[in-house]
């Protein structure tokens, strides 16, 4: 054997290296370059089209902060978007995953009918559902009218643009949360819930005082990944409200994509980009402490 | 879910009770359920029966030429084949690096590893929008833009794969120790430990990386928008949205008819590997 010559350390460094080579080119080449590339493309006044650009500082950074008229609007929808996503979807999935989580029958018939929109495309989804929400006449209002109930534009009224694309997207995705949340719920000891039922505890008490407490960690979990993939709104936005009606739905990842792709100043869409770096970087290292803590909590 | 009504409820009859909350419960899927109903029905009816009032559960006359425009108004044909092999080449390339780069995350004690694990870590996460500017420049510089190349290249080698890494990388770290112990007495190098010890266990992570990885190229959209320009090479979801006519009006029951042959295949799948798929996702979500 050829590696017989290397001593073991030396074989663990070769073959650790080998191992990660192809990951780390690929890290290099579209994540680590790119990142950096963004960054310094944010100190500069950049045009997609005609490719011209200078240095101009910090003036995009100046010019987010003090001057630009939808900035703050965006970070606002942005915050409303994510809190008003994370109260329903968890809520909800909580919820469901407490009816369903138990082995009685027809709860894997329901867990795959709350599972089916996960793994079905975005497009797909957001397509059917534009559809049915679009202006007076769209498939919700129709038959809101049978019961007498003249429904809103959903998604052309400011009021109720932000509110139907957090609900499409809860219904989306909530199914994801509701599995992790099952797995989480079935591993409360059986005991402790037969013990809190000899007690005499109703069970909103058994729940609320035996079984959140144990699984606070999966659903603090549950929170930080609903939170970061909220900053991941592309296709909801564009294909539901493409950020209106009067930019009530503009938030940050479809701004990014605007300055870059429809207005062509890459200078600034980049600056952009980097505040959204750094948000996903630090939820990101949140949720990695808090995931070790969770698997700590479990030994 | 107070005192009182709890013991009204149990004054109702068992299976009374029992039918109440299965009703509840279908009552609280129609959001869920009615949309792929609605897509599919939606893909027989005429233009003037979408928008019927009162509303039509079943369209009235089954009309199956929506379907035949889907494939002649776009190459949908070619669209379809395109998004099918574009997923299948993302897959195999994701599950090769990542399960390479998960097990020696996992197994090997090299140097450098906590500092290229918080690298890759910090990644994770990332949404394509960050790095989106950049790689866009880089693919036009290379003269990719308009192929699929940006499509294949980018979600195996970039943050796509970052993810199902870490996967591989948490099944990997339960694999005990004393099976790698007893191959290295019998001459295995690390590559052979990894291939004959370490894959062949790993056959239950291994397909939830698939599944991720294949429904994510499949549904991806924001890349195809930004690659490409040209329709014949569209992939799917991207196709959908381009059942416009000439008004810029949607053609909605040609684009329900098209929608309705993209969902139809994962949804069968779906409902086949139910648990499987059901198992990858919680695994995704829990351990990434």
């Amino acid at each position: 054997m050829k590696h017989k010559s290397l001593s073991q350390s030396q074989q663990d460094n070769l073959a650790g290296h080998l191992f990660i080579a192809p990951q780390f080119i690929g890290f290099l080449l579209f994540v680590a370059i790119p990142i950096i590339t963004v960054i310094v493309f944010s100190f500069q006044d950049r045009n997609l089209l005609t490719g011209k650009w200078e240095w101009i500082g910090l003036d995009n950074y100046t010019f987010m902060f003090t001057r630009d008229p939808y900035f703050y609007k965006v970070i606002g929808n942005s915050l409303v978007f994510s809190f008003g996503l994370i109260a329903m979807n968890v809520s909800l999935a909580l919820f469901l995953a407490l009816v369903l989580y138990r082995n009685i029958q027809g709860m894997v018939f329901f867990r795959t009918l709350f599972f089916s929109p996960v793994v079905t495309s975005t497009v797909a989804w957001v397509l059917v559902w534009s559809f049915m929400l679009q202006g007076e006449q769209g498939t919700i209002n129709q038959f809101l009218k049978l019961v007498g109930v003249q429904g809103p534009k959903w998604l052309s009224s400011p009021e109720w643009a932000m509110f139907s694309v957090i609900f499409v997207r809860v219904i989306k995705n909530v199914g994801l949360n509701m599995v992790i949340l099952i797995s989480a719920l079935k591993d409360v000891p059986h005991e402790m819930i037969e013990a809190a039922k000899v007690d005499g505890a109703t069970t909103w008490q058994y729940i609320r005082k035996i079984i959140i407490p144990l699984i606070a960690p999966t659903i603090l979990l549950v929170v930080i990944i609903t939170l970061i993939g909220s900053m991941n709104v592309f296709d909801h936005i564009m294909l539901l409200t493409a950020g209106g009606p009067s930019n009530s739905t503009l938030v940050l990842s479809y701004y990014v994509y605007y300055q870059a792709f429809l207005t062509n100043e890459i200078g600034y869409a980049s600056a952009l980009a980097v505040v959204l770096f750094i948000v996903i970087l630090g939820l990101t290292f949140l949720q990695w402490n808090m995931r070790k803590k969770w698997v700590y909590y479990e030994q | 879910m107070s005192n009182k009504p709890h013991h009204q409820l149990k004054l109702l009859p068992k299976w009374f009770r029992r039918f109440l909350f299965y009703l509840g419960l279908l009552l609280l899927a129609i959001p869920f359920i009615f949309p792929f109903w609605w897509m599919a029905t939606s893909s027989f009816k005429t233009y003037k029966e979408i928008f019927a009032y009162p509303p039509a559960l079943f369209p009235e006359e089954w009309h199956f030429e929506n379907f035949i425009t889907a494939f002649t108004y776009q190459p949908f044909a070619k669209q379809y084949f395109n998004s099918l092999y574009i997923a299948l080449l993302v897959t195999v390339g994701v599950l090769i690096i990542s399960s390479l780069s998960g097990y020696a995350f996992a197994r090997i004690d090299f140097k450098g590893r906590n500092f290229f694990f918080i690298l890759l870590l910090s990644s994770l996460m990332m949404p394509p929008e960050v790095t989106i500017i950049p790689n866009y420049l880089i693919m036009n510089k290379l003269g990719w833009t308009d192929t699929h190349l940006p499509l294949i290249v980018i979600p195996i080698l970039g943050s796509g794969g970052v993810f199902t890494t870490f996967m591989m990388r948490q099944f990997f770290i339960t694999i005990p120790k004393d099976m790698e112990d007893a191959a290295k007495i019998d001459g295995l190098g690390w590559w052979g430990i990894f291939w004959k010890i370490g894959l062949p266990l790993a056959k239950a992570p291994l397909a939830a990386v698939a599944i991720i990885t294949f429904l994510n190229s499949w549904n991806s959209y924001l890349e195809p928008l930004i690659y490409l320009s040209d329709s014949s090479k569209y992939t799917l979801p991207l196709a959908l949205t381009g059942y416009i006519d000439a008004y810029g009006a949607p053609m909605w029951s040609v684009q329900m008819a098209a929608t309705t042959l993209s969902v139809l295949p994962v949804l069968i799948f779906f409902i086949l590997a139910q648990q499987q798929v059901v198992e990858s996702f919680a695994m995704s979500g829990v351990k990434g």
